[in-house]
């Protein structure tokens, strides 16, 4: 089966005046349907730059990015909007919400951009609200909903047109322990149902909630191994095949 | 289908940016308030005085000619006039002789006289000396009575008709038809009254007027003053060619030799419309040209405050993008913004402009606003508003959207 992410020797290049500055020196990575991964490294390694590549936020200087078997680096602007539109879902560290308008209308954003009807929005914006647990603060804006509440937010937005993708880069970077764990029990649950997540994070207990942690160091990959979690699927899925 | 479901949604997306900064966007727009307000006042006086003149001059008749000794706006130099002879009755009856392309002409002449009434008298009246066709060239009504017949024309009999400021004068209470005034030294009957008719250009008093038949004009006032020919065009879309007829039996009738000017006047309404237009044409220029510097000084103003609003919102357009929106959508989002903040300032221009210039036509000049005043009018915010938040808007759509997020 072909790979869903095809990354191969992709550099990233920031020039500042006379300073040159790789992000990323030749990262290859292959990531299939329906992983859990995590990317883990020290600040200023390249994960968000890495990040921002898969999800066609941003281009590569150099090297291969394919999603879907698709060539990113030869697609328009046009064409990177409606991926982002309808494979990807992205929730960021900072919530990302517009203020001045509310939770639904928040959710709302993504189906504007597919040019969806306004009834068919409010369905789906409102059942993506009540999967994260906000069914009673649909009519709040976002700064009257405490941190947790806006994560699950951003998350009801990244899944509300369904896509197969779903990029968080720190996504309980600004929450505390236990609301944390509650928004990476939502990512388990996505997970189940079949979609492919991408998390980074700082935190190794976050970490382990993931199937597969890639380490970055420098803007090279440093690691790449499964988790304890990881190996106990896998152990799992050898028996079924031999059992089968 | 797209296309204007991205407009609808934009339009509810700036509705709500507005909303959210009513001041701001207010403050925005006023010098697209001042400018429509400007513009709006210019067009509706303009339009007005033209009303006004035209009203003005719709006594002279759109489809009347009017042969004289002189041009009503002559530009030549006097000695160029000065020998001219007058208009006399033969060459008359040859012109009505000869015409084909007109309905019916009277000849006429003028004098000012006092005219009395018992011991009421009223200075400087025109006593206008005509033939029975003159009413139906001249196209009026009567309110009292009637105007006289053939008979009274030919056969010169002392009756009148009067105007509407002689029977106001003498006849507060009593009726007119019947009474006997004297116009200068001599008697006249009464026997119509003509409709009120108002002035022409505000100037001379149509309805300070006295009409008796021609022949007893010649024989009391005597027979030596200069003629006008009234003559009605037979198509009132085709007024030249009874000017070019006419032309060309006067000069037939005057013996004017080929290749030599006329040496008649050949007048008509559409000569002090020309020269209005050229008195004014260049006023409304200048006017338009100014007031719409107001207009352009006012997008300036747009294009400003929706450079800091794309500027304060980078985040925002980054979101927007990261969420799937084109390049194409957040310039007509801002598009839109722009222009709704425009529309709106022309709307209140509006608003401010309709009871100014009711105000204006109550005190000081005419003023009309048609429907096409307040459609051009909210056109033009609409145009400005698109020119001034091109700039901005092209900003914002072509934003990075790794950096705009980034952005605080
Ligand atoms: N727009 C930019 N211009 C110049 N340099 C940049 C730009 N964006 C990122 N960088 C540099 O690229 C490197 C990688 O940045 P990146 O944001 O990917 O780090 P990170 O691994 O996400 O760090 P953190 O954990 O702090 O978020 C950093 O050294 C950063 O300074
Ligand atoms: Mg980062």
């Amino acid at each position: 089966m072909e790979p869903l992410i095809e990354i191969k020797d992709v550099k990233k290049l920031y020039v500042m005046g006379l300073e040159e500055l790789y992000a990323l020196k030749g990262v290859s990575l292959d990531i299939n349907n329906n992983e859990y991964v995590a990317i883990m490294g020290p600040s200023g390694s390249g994960k968000s730059t890495l990040m921002n590549i898969i999800g066609c936020l941003d281009t590569p200087s150099s090297g291969e990015y394919k999603l879907n078997g698709k060539n990113v680096n030869e697609m328009e602007d046009d064409e990177l909007a409606e991926i982002r539109n309808k494979e990807i879902g992205f929730v960021f560290q900072t919530f990302n919400l517009l203020p001045r308008i509310n939770a639904l209308s928040n959710v709302e954003l993504p189906l504007i951009y597919s040019g969806k009807k306004k009834d068919e929005r409010i369905e789906l914006a409102e059942s993506a609200l009540i999967n994260v647990g906000l069914e009673d603060r649909m009519n709040h804006k976002p700064n009257e909903l405490s941190g947790g509440q806006r994560q699950r937010v951003a998350i009801a937005r990244a899944l509300v047109n369904n896509p197969s993708l779903i990029l968080a880069d720190e996504p309980t970077g600004n929450l505390d322990t236990k609301t944390g764990e509650e928004i990476m029990i939502l990512f388990e649950d996505l997970w189940s149902k079949g979609n492919t997540i991408i998390i980074v994070t700082h935190e190794e207990e976050i970490a382990q909630n993931a199937h597969r942690i890639i380490k970055i160091r420098d803007g090279l990959i440093a690691d790449d191994y499964l988790s304890e979690k990881g190996k106990l699927i896998a152990e799992k899925t050898k028996q079924q095949t031999i059992s089968v | 289908m797209k296309f204007f479901s991205e407009i609808k949604e934009n339009i509810a997306i700036s509705y709500q940016a507005i909303n959210s900064n009513k001041l701001r966007s207010l403050l925005a727009t006023l010098g697209i308030v001042i400018g429509i307000t400007a513009v709006t006042l210019m067009q509706t006086a303009i339009e007005g005085i033209n009303l006004a003149f035209e009203k003005s001059i719709a006594a002279v008749g759109a489809d009347v000619l009017y042969v004289q000794k002189f041009e009503w706006f002559g530009t030549e130099d006097w000695s160029f006039y000065k020998n001219r002879k007058e208009l006399t009755m033969e060459q008359y009856d040859f012109l009505n002789k000869n015409s084909q392309t007109s309905t019916v002409m009277a000849p006429s002449t003028g004098v000012t006289r006092t005219v009395k009434f018992k011991d009421l008298s009223l200075q400087n009246v025109f006593v206008l000396g005509t033939t029975f066709e003159y009413q139906e060239v001249s196209g009026f009504n009567m309110i009292e009575g009637r105007y006289f017949t053939q008979r009274e024309s030919d056969g010169g009999y002392p009756v009148c008709v009067i105007g509407t400021d002689i029977s106001d004068a003498f006849f507060e209470n009593t009726d007119p038809i019947g009474k006997t005034i004297k116009v200068g030294n001599y008697n006249f009957r009464i026997i119509g009254v003509i409709e009120k008719q108002g002035s022409l250009l505000g100037l001379f008093s149509l309805d300070n007027r006295i009409i008796i038949p021609l022949e007893r004009f010649f024989n009391v006032f005597g027979d030596k003053r200069g003629l006008t020919f009234n003559i009605k065009a037979a198509d009132i879309n085709n007024v030249d060619e009874t000017k070019e007829e006419v032309r060309w039996i006067m000069r037939k009738a005057r013996k004017v030799p080929y290749g030599s000017a006329d040496d008649f006047g050949l007048n008509a309404q559409e000569a002090f419309k020309s020269t209005y237009e050229s008195l004014t044409g260049l006023i409304k220029v200048i006017g338009t040209m100014i007031t719409g510097l107001s207009l352009i000084v006012g997008s300036i103003g747009i294009a400003n405050i929706m450079f800091v609003s794309v500027k304060e919102r980078t985040k925002e357009v980054g979101i927007r993008k990261a969420l799937g929106a084109r390049r194409s959508t957040i310039l007509s989002q801002f598009l839109i913004e722009s222009s709704m903040i425009c529309l709106m300032g022309g709307f209140i221009g509006l608003l401010i402009a309709f009871p100014i210039s009711l105000i204006i036509d109550a005190f000081v000049l005419p003023t009309a606003m048609p429907l096409w005043i307040v459609v051009l009018a909210l056109f033009i915010s609409l145009m400005f508003g698109l020119l001034a938040g091109f700039f901005p808007a092209y900003t914002a759509a072509k934003m990075d959207p790794v950096d705009s997020l980034r952005y605080e």
